[in-house]
């Protein structure tokens, strides 16, 4: 305080507050007693405060242990049937009862468990690395070539997922859980292609970018290193969200009939096979769907999470 | 006018000024985060009189604009009023129902925000917003809206009101949308108006011109004004009374000009010392040229003689030694824009700009939004590719490098950018971003490396530590640090700052303008300073290059455009700078 002015000088509302109570911090002083918080580390912080997150991961965990081993479940086998126990009710060991063809239905649903879940991780991992790589491509370079990718994923953007599965299934005798996804993939990408093409423009009109130009980072390298871990959240939000509608796409095709053949076990064809005693005999198609729609309800919750996590502004609103 | 507004005005007129309108006693303001609860306003006080002009000053985090908006329950968020009194005209708006608070907003408390970009809605035109507020506050009703509206525009200075009402907020420019915001605020004749940093993001002309009208409309009006700012010169300028936040406490509050010359607290003292104006020099640095790097926060009074040594020497280099470190000649960049088909317009964005810098010397690049100044340092540091002309740093053609060349000039030349939120890849580290030039150009081996990262985070006063925090933690005067940290680590000649100070609140600013000044004098660096604020320049600058408009119109050492201008807009330019000519209490 300047030593040649005294309070008396002061007009009697010049209010100054007491030093004690107001303490001065060094400016711009570094809090050295935090830890370090990468965004990563944020997410994670934000995700396993809520409960949603927990729910879904325990019932992913548990439907990934099914896929695994399904012989710890259950000891009986989803393929031998007895036309005896023709839709009967439940009994011991049979929890769920019977199908229609006298299958075992807990059997079958845990069995069809590991179908259903391969072509939905194929297909998402398929979509996401052919469309980020698309995307980032065409986003990062621009010029004809933005212009050509983009027109052709229009094209395959304007048909229908399912019904471009539909056509090409139908014209292919080897079907499996590979073919389904490569299937599902090729009318899929197009999507995450959008979002990060998107995505990847926003991120290289940052400063960040530009500094690294003018340190002389090579094109490619920005594009690796500094465009696509920015970009990538948004794909990766969609990317576990498309989990679940691809498990669908699988269910559907099957129902069809031309998605997994009658010899694989899996959800959708139990569902079409009971489809046809579903007015006497409702249950053996009630749980396979409800199998999957816990599972893909649990891969939607989880993507939401995630969203949620991974962006800044809707953590914000909550 | 209508009669409403005729007795409300007279009533406004009529009032004994001083009389208490606004009374806030022990404010606390309390926001829910995710670590729990967060106090960001704490005992608050504060009496604003009739007519009166009150000005609450703090950095960003004060809490100011926080206090303004609880008065009329328009806090964000989570943020709740958690104690305390807030007395408008006698009655206590905390416990005032949300019915009767939204009655008295607009219509007795006007709010002028902060942004004018985002502020009006892209998709209305300026009428139907303007016709709004007034509607909304019942000022008119039936046709007389559109009268009142055209009125309310004309009053806040934009001229063909009528024609204007159909236009949409996208051909309007910043200081057009935000006389269309203080004419909302406006509208009502209320009898407070809040404006929130009304004109931080406009131009300093432009922003003279509209806080001139509006300290003419609420002083017809008899308007009690409460202004929310960073600029101490510009609460010294257009308040009466000033209230000082720090960390969401008042420290000193109190008439406007006995408190700025004449500080009490140590938090104000501190606030003061750091505004530039026009009365303050170039800053010197504490060390000595090619003295070894030491303690870079020297005791206060340090080594006069040896300060007054340096700036002698530095004259000396800008007289004498070739001047042409960096020499821009005939510089001209064109952008071709696309108008729709396969029609485009031209737009010169630099036109025939010529400087020369000596090095070891800052020259500032001066001038408005949209001047060229920025694209300048773009062509500078080959971001952009030059049109015609040509840029010669030490010696070589800077526009003709490719391949190996343009990589080894660019370890010559750095920039640091404007926005210290958006100039760091949030995904890396402190430690990696600033090891990043010395990856990218092979230097030394991973230790090697890591000592030299250690060695800069130094240089720019940052603790060791930082090396695994994210930018992310940090706040925008240390990650301006981290940029400049990152630019050195090559051992350049050259920095190119754009604007590299602007977004930093003053404190901070003077911190690292005296950082830049160090570094200067220790490793002889050559700057070349971007900036729209000509205070700043007053602080750094060994050159000082007026643009406008693409141009070069005024070029000269710093003290003589200061203190001799040749040219009108420099002037205008000069005296547009709030509080310049305040004698601050140093």
């Amino acid at each position: 305080m300047p030593s040649s002015t005294t309070p008396g000088q002061l007009s009697p509302d010049h209010y100054v507050a007491d030093l004690e109570e107001t303490p001065l911090k060094a400016v711009d002083a570094v809090d050295e007693s935090e830890k370090p918080r990468s965004s990563a580390r944020d997410a994670w912080d934000s995700m396993r405060t809520r409960p949603l997150f927990w729910i879904s991961g325990v019932l992913i965990v548990l439907v990934i242990v099914i896929a695994l081993f399904p012989g710890l479940f259950t000891h009986v086998s989803p393929q031998t049937n007895s036309l005896s126990n023709s839709n009967a009710g439940a009994r011991s060991g049979h929890p769920l009862g019977f199908t229609f063809q006298g299958y075992d239905v807990f059997s079958r649903v845990i069995y069809g468990t590991r179908a259903s879940l391969l072509v939905g991780i194929l297909a998402t991992v398929l979509v996401t690395v052919v469309g980020v790589v698309i995307g980032s491509l065409a986003g990062y370079y621009g010029g004809w070539l933005d212009a050509v990718v983009s027109r052709i994923g229009d094209i395959f953007f304007s048909i229908p997922t399912v019904l471009g599965a539909i056509v090409v299934m139908s014209t292919i005798t080897d079907r499996n859980p590979l073919t389904v996804a490569l299937i599902l993939a090729l009318f899929a990408w197009p999507q995450i292609a959008r979002i990060m093409r998107g995505s990847v423009i926003s991120a290289t009109a940052t400063d960040y970018v530009m500094a690294s130009t003018a340190l002389g980072v090579s094109r490619f390298r920005i594009l690796l290193r500094h465009v696509v871990p920015n970009a990538i959240a948004p794909v990766i939000v969609v990317a576990t969200v498309s989990l679940g509608t691809f498990i669908v796409a699988e269910s559907t095709l099957s129902f069809l009939g031309i998605g997994l053949p009658g010899t694989t076990v899996s959800w959708g064809g139990d569902i079409d096979n009971a489809r046809t005693t579903l007015r006497t005999a409702p249950l053996p198609l009630f749980w396979p769907a409800a199998a999957l729609s816990i599972t893909v309800l649990s891969f939607l919750m989880m993507g939401d999470v995630v969203r949620d996590a991974l962006d800044p502004k809707a953590r914000a609103r909550r | 006018m209508t009669t409403t507004t005729d007795t409300q005005t007279q009533a406004a007129n009529g009032v004994v000024k001083g009389a208490p309108l606004l009374e806030i006693k022990g404010l606390n303001i309390g926001f829910k985060t995710q670590s729990g609860y967060v106090e960001a306003v704490r005992g608050v006080d504060l009496t604003l009189g009739q007519g009166e002009t009150l000005a609450i000053v703090g950095e960003s985090g004060s809490g100011k604009s926080t206090t303004a908006t609880s008065i009329i329950d328009l806090l964000p968020g989570t943020g709740k009023v958690t104690a305390g009194e807030i007395f408008f005209e006698g009655r206590d708006l905390v416990k005032l129902p949300k019915p009767e608070i939204s009655d008295i907003r607009g219509r007795l408390i006007g709010y002028v925000p902060q942004d004018p970009m985002s502020n009006l809605n892209p998709v209305w035109s300026i009428g139907f917003q303007v016709e709004e507020a007034i509607r909304a506050n019942r000022v008119a009703s039936g046709k007389d809206v559109r009268k009142r509206a055209i009125q309310v525009l004309e009053e806040a200075g934009l001229p063909d009101a009528g024609t204007r009402l159909k236009q949409f907020p996208h051909q309007f420019s910043g200081g057009m949308r935000q006389r269309v915001l203080i004419g909302i605020g406006l509208s009502a004749r209320p009898k407070l108006l809040i404006a929130d940093e009304p004109t931080s993001a406009l131009d300093v002309t432009v922003q003279r011109r509209i806080l001139d009208h509006l300290g003419t409309l609420t002083r017809d009006y008899g308007t009690s004004v409460l202004f929310i700012t960073h600029d101490l010169g510009l609460a010294a300028e257009r308040a009466e009374k000033l209230v000082v936040m720090y960390k969401g406490r008042v420290v000193e509050s109190g008439p406007s000009q006995e408190i700025l010359a004449n500080p009490q607290h140590p938090y104000t003292q501190r606030l003061v010392a750091a505004a530039p104006s026009l009365a303050s020099r170039r800053i010197q640095s504490q060390i000595a040229p090619s003295a070894v790097h030491g303690d870079a926060v020297a005791e206060a009074g340090s080594d006069d003689a040896r300060r007054l040594q340096a700036a002698h020497e530095r004259e000396q280099i800008a007289k004498h030694e070739a001047p042409d470190f960096i020499k821009v000649e005939n510089l001209t960049k064109v952008y071709k824009i696309r108008q729709g088909g396969f029609k485009s317009t031209e737009l010169k964005a630099v036109d025939d700009v010529s400087f020369e810098i000596p090095r070891g010397t800052t020259m500032a690049l001066v001038g408005e939004s949209g001047s060229g100044k920025s694209t300048v340092a773009k062509l500078v540091l080959q971001l952009e590719s030059i049109t015609s002309g040509t840029v010669t740093v030490g010696g070589s053609s800077v526009g003709a490098l490719t391949g190996k060349d343009l990589f080894n000039f660019r370890r010559r030349v750095q920039p640091v950018f404007q926005d210290p939120y958006g100039s760091l890849d949030p995904v890396y580290s402190v430690g990696n971003t600033i090891a990043e030039p010395l990856i990218t150009h092979g230097v030394g081996d991973s230790a090697s490396r890591q000592a030299r990262v250690r060695e800069l985070l130094e240089q720019v006063s940052l603790p060791i530590s930082m090396i695994n925090r994210y930018p992310n933690e940090l706040s925008g005067g240390q990650r301006q640090r981290i940029a400049v940290a990152r630019a050195l680590a090559l051992k350049p000649d050259v920095i190119v700052l754009d604007e590299a100070v602007s977004a930093l609140d003053v404190l901070v600013q003077g911190q690292i303008l005296n950082l830049l000044t160090d570094l200067q004098s220790e490793l002889g660096l050559t700057y070349l300073f971007i900036t729209h604020d000509l205070a700043v320049v007053r602080l750094v600058a060994d050159k000082v290059a007026v643009m406008q408009k693409g141009r070069i119109v005024e070029s000269a050492s710093t003290d003589e455009v200061f203190s001799n201008p040749s040219k009108e807009y420099t002037r205008d330019l000069l005296e547009a700078i709030p509080g310049a000519n305040f004698a601050f209490g140093k």
